[in-house]
């Protein structure tokens, strides 16, 4: 059972350049600062000017992981917006609108129209001023008190001094006010957390992760929707002493990070699955000598230049095979904006452990999405552990790379350090690191290279947490996921329970380790298995399958380019139960 | 950025000579391949600059020439086909104490890796880029290559090629590059000096070396090189101006140009430019992670 007392989902719609990420921003720093919890998805088209977005903010009193399932408030920027979304509104739910500009649609019985008659509320003629107008109707509809608007107007205008904080001032207030005097208030209270929150984009808690595990090389290539990090990143460069490059094409950041990181540096870089595609000769190439580097693909629809602004769990293979051959890597698919943030420095001490490269998968959702996070609870100054990594200049000769020890793990010597004066390279090489080529090509030499390699991971499996089940262990239904979906499917499970079905989830994180001995138990186990994809062709699906031959007995797949809302996995659940679905594709439409 | 021969604790090291720079395994290019003499070229040049093998980085693609780091004795990688511009860059503003030299051929640079080599030359990023300019591709075995002559007959061009050839130091000279230099790898006193300038200048350098290919390309032999070359400076060349430069580098006829076409001194490169190399030493040694300051200036800004 939900023990939420407050849950609350508004959304604000209209077209880009119409100002919505101010209205969102302002309402934002006021919920957080009032201790709540938020979660925002923004649905949004790749387009500068015009087009639709449809802004959704969930607010509570408990932590929130997805952007629910009906609106509670609906403010109309647009007209569009009427036009689109009333069938998102829940019983009992407001939709504020311009009533100069703005027809009213049919809604449902029980549900609130509030006109707003924007030009006799102002005699401003900025075209924006009635987002500020409506954020004060919000404000009293909710049943907040003016002052912490106030507080939070200044903040947001006063770098543009103070006519236009007072000009917004006055904009709410009369919003406020109207609302007050004419439309039916909300009368339970919002509640107050105990402390302020702080919020972040999935993006920044990548870069912050980052960060706090000692990276001093980041470089990228804009895209779509992972340019986030790199924005964190430039913007915090010189207060963090991090170097910050962008650079001609993707080729060019994932061959420079592994030059950085030879040198010494810890270096990232992160990009989307096109450029994640240039990168992936890179990857291989840190695999072969044993470099430590991390590659984060924030995934969105493909293939190809795909639909850029919308969201997909689809790069799973692409990162499986990610360059040519054997070699040895990390893949992790981190389930939060706060998982991904703890993930960075686990990933870095054991890409220095192992010597190899990483790849992270998030997505749109995760990297694009915002949600709120107790400082509290967040270590910025995790253990860093570099391994085997030699530091202390020597006057030695015979330093041998890629010695051929037990562990399979050589120490490395990064360049410039004396007395480890040594060569790596891409091509096949011995302990040495001389080319097998140079020689002849010496099969066993060869065959003592891979193994060697691949006897470094044979201790992996201990280091990264294996899954396992959230929930009852004897539930009538095992909700599998994997990375984004965790959130969604959560809630998922305690609606079903409502509704008398016993659920429980099995989130994935870790793809590459993969603790198949666990997950054949616990899947074997299971009464009945429903794998939950934000794709077409059950990637993850068949990637278990072909890490344990296990199948499943349903699946839910969604690929519209929107993420999952919890009613819809709700709904595929109980459609398995009752009868046999291979796959339910929910097509319900956002129409964004 | 030179460095002299100075032990840790200020002492003074006997000067290494160019044998000291030779790497563990013997090269396996073919008989009189252009790419020995320019091998030897740095070996002198990092003796006689008085360098030691830890303080220098060579960075390569893949080609013949690419094989370079594994015959020097210095810190050595070995990277992918055409990127080894950008892994160099890489090292470099992770420990700007590096001497990185790229090595690396004609198809390595001008082909597959021609974006970088335009982006590193217009960020003058400190390096010197050594190209073994043999006008074709030689390990894979005799194709055209972006500086074979017009009408060239290669395995992939059995026809005549149909291409004009790129010049690389107009393109140098155009997208930025600070030094910029022709060497022949068949007169290793002459090409020693040019390197040993590529090394000391403070900026992206650039030597493109006839290294004649003498297994696959018949067109630019020895003999072709030999009855053409011309030093510029027994010309008397201003290598402060870059039309003049222009119009050397593009004159291939009798006489076709070696030595330095142009230098410009005092250009800031990428790291002077970098606020964060400003103080600290090398990133790659500087301590890890996040202080308190900065964690908290990091988190008010999320509240
Ligand atoms: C991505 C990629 N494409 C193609 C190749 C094959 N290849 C290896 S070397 C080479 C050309 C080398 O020519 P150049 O750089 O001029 O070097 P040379 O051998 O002439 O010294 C090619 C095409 C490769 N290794 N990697
Ligand atoms: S094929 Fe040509 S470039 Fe390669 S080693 Fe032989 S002579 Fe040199
Ligand atoms: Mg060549």
């Amino acid at each position: 059972m939900s023990s939420r007392n407050f849950d609350f989902v508004l959304a604000i719609g209209g077209e880009a350049g119409q100002g919505i990420a101010t209205p969102g921003d302002i309402l934002a720093r006021i919920f957080i600062r009032r201790g709540l919890h938020l979660y925002t998805y923004n649905a949004y088209q790749s387009i500068i000017r015009g087009g639709h977005i449809l802004l959704f903010m969930r607010v509570s009193d408990q932590q929130v992981d997805n952007h629910g399932d009906k609106l509670d408030l609906l403010l109309c920027l647009n007209q569009d917006t009427m036009d689109r979304h009333l069938s998102l509104m829940g019983a009992g739910s407001t939709v504020v609108y311009n009533a100069d500009t703005i027809t009213p649609g049919d809604v449902p019985d029980g549900v609130q129209l509030c006109p707003l008659p924007v030009s006799e509320l102002t005699e401003s003629r900025n075209r924006l001023i009635q987002n500020t107008i409506a954020v004060g109707t919000v404000m009293a509809l909710m049943g907040q008190d003016f002052e912490a608007l106030e507080e939070s107007l200044s903040l947001r205008f006063n770098r543009m001094g103070q006519e236009v904080v007072d000009e917004n001032v006055a904009a709410a207030r009369a919003g406020y006010d109207y609302a007050n005097e004419n439309l039916m208030i909300k009368t339970d209270q919002v509640p107050a957390g105990p402390k302020p929150l702080a919020v972040w984009a999935g993006n920044e808690a990548v870069a912050m992760g980052g960060a706090a595990a000692g990276v001093k090389f980041y470089a990228a290539y804009p895209m779509s929707p992972s340019t986030g990090v790199l924005h964190w990143m430039a913007q915090h460069a010189r207060d963090l002493g991090i170097m910050v490059r962008q650079i001609e094409d993707e080729i060019g950041v994932a061959n420079m990070v592994i030059g950085a990181a030879h040198a010494g540096a810890r270096s990232m870089c992160a990009t989307s699955g096109g450029g994640f595609a240039l990168m992936t000769e890179a990857v291989g190439a840190a695999g072969m000598m044993e470099i430590p580097v991390v590659f984060i693909d924030v995934q969105r629809a493909g293939p190809s230049t795909g639909v850029p602004t919308k969201t997909e769990q689809g790069d799973l293979w692409q990162a499986l095979g990610a360059s040519q051959g054997d070699f040895q890597k990390f893949i992790v698919a981190p389930t939060s904006a706060l998982d991904a943030y703890k993930t960075m420095p686990e990933l870095f001490n054991l890409t220095d452990k192992y010597q190899c490269p990483g790849m992270v998968l998030i997505d749109l959702l995760i990297g694009e999405g915002r949600a709120t996070f107790d400082p509290d609870e967040v270590d910025m100054q995790p253990e860093i552990n570099r391994g085997a990594l030699l530091t202390e200049a020597a006057q030695q000769n015979g330093y041998k790379r890629y010695e051929n020890t037990e562990s399979g793990i050589s120490p490395r010597a990064i360049a410039g350090l004396e007395g480890y004066v040594h060569v790596v390279a891409t091509d096949e090489h011995d302990e040495d690191s001389t080319l097998l080529s140079d020689e002849f090509t010496d099969p066993t030499k060869r065959r003592m290279m891979v193994e060697k390699r691949d006897r470094k991971m044979s201790t992996v499996l201990d280091d990264v947490s294996a899954p396992s089940l959230e929930g009852p262990a004897d539930a009538d239904v095992t909700l599998i996921g994997w990375g984004s979906t965790w959130g969604v499917i959560k809630e998922a499970v305690e609606l079903l329970q409502e509704q008398g079905v016993r659920a429980n989830h099995l989130p994935f994180k870790w793809i590459v380790p993969f603790h198949a001995d666990e997950v054949t138990e616990i899947v074997n186990s299971a009464k009945k298995t429903i794998m939950i994809e934000n794709n077409f062709s059950g990637q993850f699906y068949r990637y278990m399958r072909s890490e344990t031959g296990l199948s499943v007995d349903g699946h839910i797949r969604k690929y519209d380019g929107e993420p999952f809302a919890p009613h819809h996995i709700v709904e595929g659940v109980l459609e398995h139960l009752a009868r046999e679905t291979d796959i339910f594709v929910p097509t319900e439409i956002l129409k964004v | 950025m030179t460095t002299t021969t100075k032990t840790s604790d200020g002492n003074s090291l006997p000067q290494l000579t160019a044998k000291d720079f030779k790497g563990p395994v013997d090269p396996d290019w073919c008989p009189g391949c252009g790419d020995f003499g320019v091998l030897n070229s740095l070996q002198r040049a990092s003796s006689e600059l008085g360098l030691r093998p830890h303080q220098i980085l060579t960075v390569s693609g893949i080609g013949c020439s690419s094989n370079f780091p594994g015959y020097f004795n210095s810190f050595g990688m070995h990277t992918l086909h055409g990127r080894s511009l950008a892994v160099a860059t890489g090292a470099k503003l992770a420990n700007h104490e590096l001497n990185v030299i790229v090595t690396g051929g004609d198809g390595d640079g001008y082909g597959i890796g021609g974006n970088h080599f335009t982006h590193t030359a217009r960020r003058n990023v400190d390096l010197t880029y050594l190209v073994m300019n043999n006008q074709i591709y030689g390990l894979t075995t005799g194709q055209v290559s972006p500086t074979s002559r017009e009408g060239m007959l290669t395995k992939s061009t059995p026809f005549g090629s149909i291409e004009p050839p790129l010049n690389p130091i107009t393109s140098a000279i155009m997208n930025g590059a600070t030094y910029i230099a022709r060497g022949y790898s068949g007169d290793i006193r002459h090409l020693t000096d040019i390197i040993k300038g590529a090394i000391e200048h403070r900026g992206f350098s650039i030597v493109d070396i006839f290294s004649p290919c003498t297994t696959f390309n018949r067109d630019n032999d020895h003999p072709f090189f030999k009855q053409r070359v011309k030093k510029l400076e027994d010309e008397g060349h201003d290598t402060t101006d870059w039309q003049l430069a222009c119009e050397k580098a593009m004159e291939w006829g009798d006489t076709i140009y070696t030595g330095l076409f142009m230098q410009i001194e005092g250009r800031k490169t990428l790291g002077d430019r970098e606020r964060v190399l400003r103080e600290g030493g090398p990133l790659a040694h500087r301590p890890l992670g996040l202080n308190d300051k900065q964690v908290e200036k990091i988190i008010s800004g999320m509240m």
